[in-house]
């Protein structure tokens, strides 16, 4: 690990850590009421499940429509973990419980994976709506999640601290994942799965692995989930909670794991503060979903992603934009036209690049200027 | 649904009987089809397969919970039933002839859909297309109207399913669309994608497998039935991927 990295990794872990005080802090000191309290909890809920769908969705550029199915499977085991055990409060059986949540979600994936992703695109999407259906008529049917009777009593265990810390390290681990070379090797499946296997990338092995890694985080959401709703039905994990969940991905940006947080807790806030548009909800997310697609197909922040880097370069970009560019035959201009300018055609074509390689935030800035330097 | 929607509003309101209905609607349906298609999916043809399947399910959401706000989400009952036909007894079995009905314009469906897929020159011109987009325009093909008048015929056909399927189980509501249309892809997955009397087939066991489920499994179980259908899908992709009749083609690169 280089130093610039241990730097970058404690500079967000500290950020992270930051964010939880101020929450804290408020949370605390009784000025927030129990009910946003909760909200923020149901907010981290569903960033997890969002994150960990992006890395199937965004990141494998499989459409998975059974995440829900995933979590459903995770809720359960979770649940049924902890009514066992009978200790409400316990924070290891909880821990426990959620670990043993997200082993069955991969579990379920490793099984469902090995004959449905041998499909792509509409084939996959569909078969993993299957997937969930057959989930929730399992739960349905089956004595031990209620036989569609609602699992009740769960201890109301997750609290705004475990969520979050849960989602943290959802994110740390689906990041450092992603940086890796076996998450290039499922980046270069989405990019082009026949270029990808040429280059010697199991394309099955990959799409596998990436699947069941995404089910491990949303079985774990859904023990969340369990802990904090305290009752359990088959019908909440359906179709529509998949589709809500991949709104949440494509509104933040396929592919920007930070972006999915953001879109999860906004769209989850959003419906509280706005009562009145519950109703035209699913209206509304569809007319986005569309609009989306057609103009801004990768998502609000593309594959950008919201790091250290990406603000420092956002205020590296404002001091250059300030300086006057009415200098026009100064020495320092001259200088400036070898750096691409933002909105430049060097720049966008880097850009553009960069979207189809999928080489996200942070990178390309520094070694561009550095290369175009270099050649001159 | 929409098409199902159409027939209720032009029987009930319109006072127009069930048949002429039915054609309104198909054209109704026709249209709307074609205008989804316009607005919605042609800017998309060379965006990649991620955005293409997005925008479905958003239409499709967007038409479910714009009829479910316009319309209100509760059920309707549809005036016309099974009942309203006449039964044939043979021996101990009755048939409705709604039953035989449904079963010949399945078939004529099909039979008709075969012939103009592989005699007419449009319906090979949309097989063309299917197989490639850019070779067919090379050939002079009129790619943009063929895929509009593909979309016109499915959305044409659907309001057909839907005339026989309201009377069979004669209740409407804005979300009665999404099931059948899962079932009918796995039904066409069951039969070989692409192939008209493999879908046929595929649809004719699908509805066989999930009554025999129904009247067989044991009750404590009947939930069971409604997960058949997906194991079925998950076990034809894994024993034969290309379907019934479908013959198994080595991917090319």
């Amino acid at each position: 690990m280089t130093k610039s990295k241990i730097v970058s990794y404690s500079i967000n872990l500290a950020a992270a850590l930051a964010v939880y005080l101020v929450f804290h802090f408020l949370f605390s000191s009784r000025i927030v009421s129990r009910t946003l309290i909760d909200l923020f909890t149901l907010c981290c809920v569903f960033a997890t499940a969002a994150v960990s769908l992006n890395l199937s969705t965004g990141l494998l550029g499989e459409l998975n429509l059974g995440h829900a199915g995933f979590m459903s499977v995770g809720a359960y085991t979770a649940a049924l973990i902890t009514l066992a055990a009978g200790r409400s409060g316990n924070v290891g059986i909880l821990l426990l419980s959620l670990l043993a949540g997200g082993l069955t979600a991969t579990l379920s994936a490793l099984v469902i994976g090995i004959p449905v992703l041998r499909l792509r695109g509409d084939y996959l999407a569909i078969t993993t709506l299957a997937f969930g259906e057959i989930v929730k008529v399992l739960m349905r049917s089956m004595k031990i999640t209620g036989g569609g009777q609602p699992l009740t009593g769960i201890a109301l265990d997750t609290t705004y601290t475990i969520g979050y810390w849960v989602l943290i390290i959802t994110l740390i681990a689906i990041y450092t994942l992603i940086r890796s070379r076996h998450g290039r090797a499922i980046i270069s499946i989405r990019e082009d799965d026949i270029a990808a296997e040429a280059c010697g990338v199991s394309v099955t092995k990959y799409k596998l692995f990436a699947f069941a890694f995404s089910a491990f985080f949303a079985g774990i959401a859904g023990g969340l989930y369990a802990h904090y709703a305290g009752v359990l039905e088959p019908s909440f994990f359906d179709y529509n909670q998949s589709v809500n969940f991949m709104v949440m991905v494509v509104f933040g940006g396929i592919g920007s794991l930070t972006g999915s947080v953001l879109s999860a807790f906004f769209l989850t806030l959003l419906p509280e503060f706005l009562r009145g548009i519950d109703a035209y909800r699913t209206l509304i997310y569809s007319v986005i979903l569309i609009l989306l697609m057609h103009y801004r197909p990768s998502g609000l922040l593309g594959q950008r992603e919201l790091s250290q880097r990406g603000i420092a370069r956002i205020f590296r970009r404002e001091r250059l934009d300030a300086q006057p560019i009415s200098g026009v035959g100064g020495g320092r201009a001259i200088e400036r036209e070898n750096i691409p300018a933002s909105g430049s055609a060097e720049r966008k074509a880097d850009s553009a690049l960069r979207d189809r390689t999928g080489a996200s935030s942070g990178t390309p800035e520094e070694p561009l200027e550095r290369r175009m330097k270099g050649r001159r | 649904m929409t098409a199902a929607y159409s027939i209720y509003f032009f029987i009930t309101l319109l006072k127009i009987p069930f048949i002429p209905a039915t054609l309104l609607a198909m054209l109704l349906s026709m249209a709307l089809g074609m205008l989804i298609e316009r607005l919605a999916y042609r800017r998309l043809r060379a965006a990649s397969r991620l955005s293409a399947l997005i925008t479905a399910i958003a239409v499709s959401l967007f038409l479910q919970t714009g009829y479910a706000t316009l319309f209100s989400p509760d059920p309707r009952a549809f005036p016309v039933t099974a009942a309203s036909f006449p039964v044939f007894h043979l021996g101990e079995v009755s048939l409705s002839s709604w039953t035989l009905i449904t079963i010949a314009v399945a078939i004529a469906v099909m039979i008709l859909l075969q012939l103009f897929v592989t005699r007419h020159k449009a319906g090979k011109a949309m097989l063309v297309v299917s197989e490639d987009v850019k070779g067919a325009y090379l050939m002079g093909i009129k790619v943009n109207s063929i895929i509009s008048m593909t979309f016109a015929i499915g959305s044409a056909l659907a309001a057909i399913a839907a005339a026989l399927f309201i009377v069979s189980y004669p209740q409407i509501t804005p979300y009665m669309g999404a099931m059948p249309g899962i079932k009918a892809f796995i039904a066409a997955v069951l039969g070989g994608i692409g192939l008209i009397p493999g879908a046929m087939l595929g649809g004719f066991l699908l509805g066989l497998i999930e009554t025999m489920t129904r009247a067989y499994i044991p009750s404590s179980l009947s939930q069971l039935s409604e997960g058949v259908v997906f194991i079925v899908l998950i076990l034809v992709l894994l024993l034969k991927p290309a379907g019934l009749l479908g013959k198994s083609e080595r991917e090319k690169v």
